[in-house]
């Protein structure tokens, strides 16, 4: 039965996986284990799906994924902290046959940049938001964030985040699927397999709509955040499933414009 | 049901040693080094025969590291 060597299974006719092209080929530099990788990954495997690797302009943030723009292997701009949604509308509304998407972190798109994803949200431009949720600020040291949980641990507030001084944690996703020019919203997670392959769909999903100039469509990854949340990636990962999806739970918000109930 | 074997390669000096591939995998077939690579991470192996080329591992490696083969047998 398993007379077959590995040496034959490893041909190029038996490939069933391997990092797409549209990665460059340098190290990424995010922690062990933080789904900023995979996240990365499937954005950019819809992408080659779609056959769009010279049509498709990314914009980067500021946080943990400023450097998208060396390990994504399309056309990107970086864009000033919390101001990505803006650049894209820009490029959006100059280059209208072009797949425009943002990838923001929390901090960028919930705290500094709340203006203007409201804002471009609200004007419904015809672009794809991706917004990696991981509950913190990563890039600065674990600071705590708009979407910090309630008693959650953060640097900035070491015994847990006290609603009644801090407020409540912002569920922007929710909020954004309120306004009109916002056609489609969901939120899913990347730490499983089952996990990646609903939030690639979902993706591709959005990318499709955008085609389609359905509006803006937006795609949270709650996401983990080892090294700011002191946990190895196996703990966090858990971490996320016990406290972070209770909170923010996965599923679709938004579909074909119509609020999910 | 069809017989299938797979095998995984590991680009080493690019694993981080994470462990979230040993999560994912069904059969139990991923295991770290005890010997460390030019970063210094422990970093992932296949440790018998098991794998059925289901890539789990694979798509859930955040740094994208593992390529997957599988053939029926
Ligand atoms: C105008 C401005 N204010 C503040 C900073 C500092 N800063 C850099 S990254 C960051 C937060 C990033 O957090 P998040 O968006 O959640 O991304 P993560 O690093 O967690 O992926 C902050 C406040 C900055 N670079 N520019
Ligand atoms: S600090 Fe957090 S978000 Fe940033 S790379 Fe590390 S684990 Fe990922
Ligand atoms: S998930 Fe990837 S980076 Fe992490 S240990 Fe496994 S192969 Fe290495
Ligand atoms: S391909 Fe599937 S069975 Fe093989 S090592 Fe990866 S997860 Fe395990």
């Amino acid at each position: 039965m398993s007379d077959i060597t590995k040496e034959q299974i490893r041909q190029p006719e038996n490939l069933v996986y391997t990092k797409t092209k549209l990665l460059t080929d340098k190290a990424l530099s995010y922690c062990p284990g933080c789904g900023h990788g995979t996240a990365h990954r499937i954005v950019m495997e819809v992408i080659e799906e779609l056959g769009a690797q010279d049509n498709t302009i990314g914009i980067a943030p500021v946080g943990c994924s400023v450097l998208a723009y060396e390990f994504m292997n399309i056309d990107m701009q970086q864009a000033a902290h919390g101001r990505a949604p803006a650049v894209a509308t820009a490029v959006k509304r100059l280059l209208p046959d072009r797949y425009v998407f943002t990838y923001q972190g929390d901090g960028d798109l919930a705290a500094i940049g709340t203006a203007e994803t409201i804002h471009a949200c609200n004007r419904g431009e015809n672009i794809t938001i991706i917004f990696i949720n991981n509950g913190i600020y990563g890039m600065t040291g674990g600071q705590m964030a708009p979407t910090t949980l309630p008693n959650m641990k953060a640097s900035t507030c070491p015994y847990g985040r006290d609603v009644e001084t801090m407020g409540n944690p912002l569920k922007m996703t929710e909020l954004i699927a309120q306004l009109p020019g916002v056609h489609y919203v969901t939120r899913q997670a990347v730490h499983t397999p089952a996990g990646v392959r609903k939030t690639k769909k979902a993706i591709r999903k959005a990318f499709d709509l955008q085609k389609q100039e359905k509006g803006l469509t937006f795609v949270e990854i709650v996401s983990n955040c080892n090294s700011g949340w002191k946990m190895t990636p196996v703990q966090s990962n858990k971490w996320m499933e016990e406290n972070m999806f209770p909170f923010y739970p996965l599923g679709d918000i938004k579909v074909d414009g119509q609020l999910i109930k | 049901m069809a017989k299938v074997k797979g095998d995984i390669v590991v680009d080493i000096e690019k694993c981080k040693g994470c462990e979230v591939c040993i999560t994912a995998c069904p059969n139990d077939v991923i295991a770290m080094t005890k010997s460390v690579n030019g970063k210094g991470y422990h970093y992932a192996e296949s440790v018998n025969e098991e794998c059925i080329g289901c890539a789990n591992c694979a798509i859930v490696c955040p740094d994208g590291v593992i390529t997957v083969y599988k053939v029926k047998l």
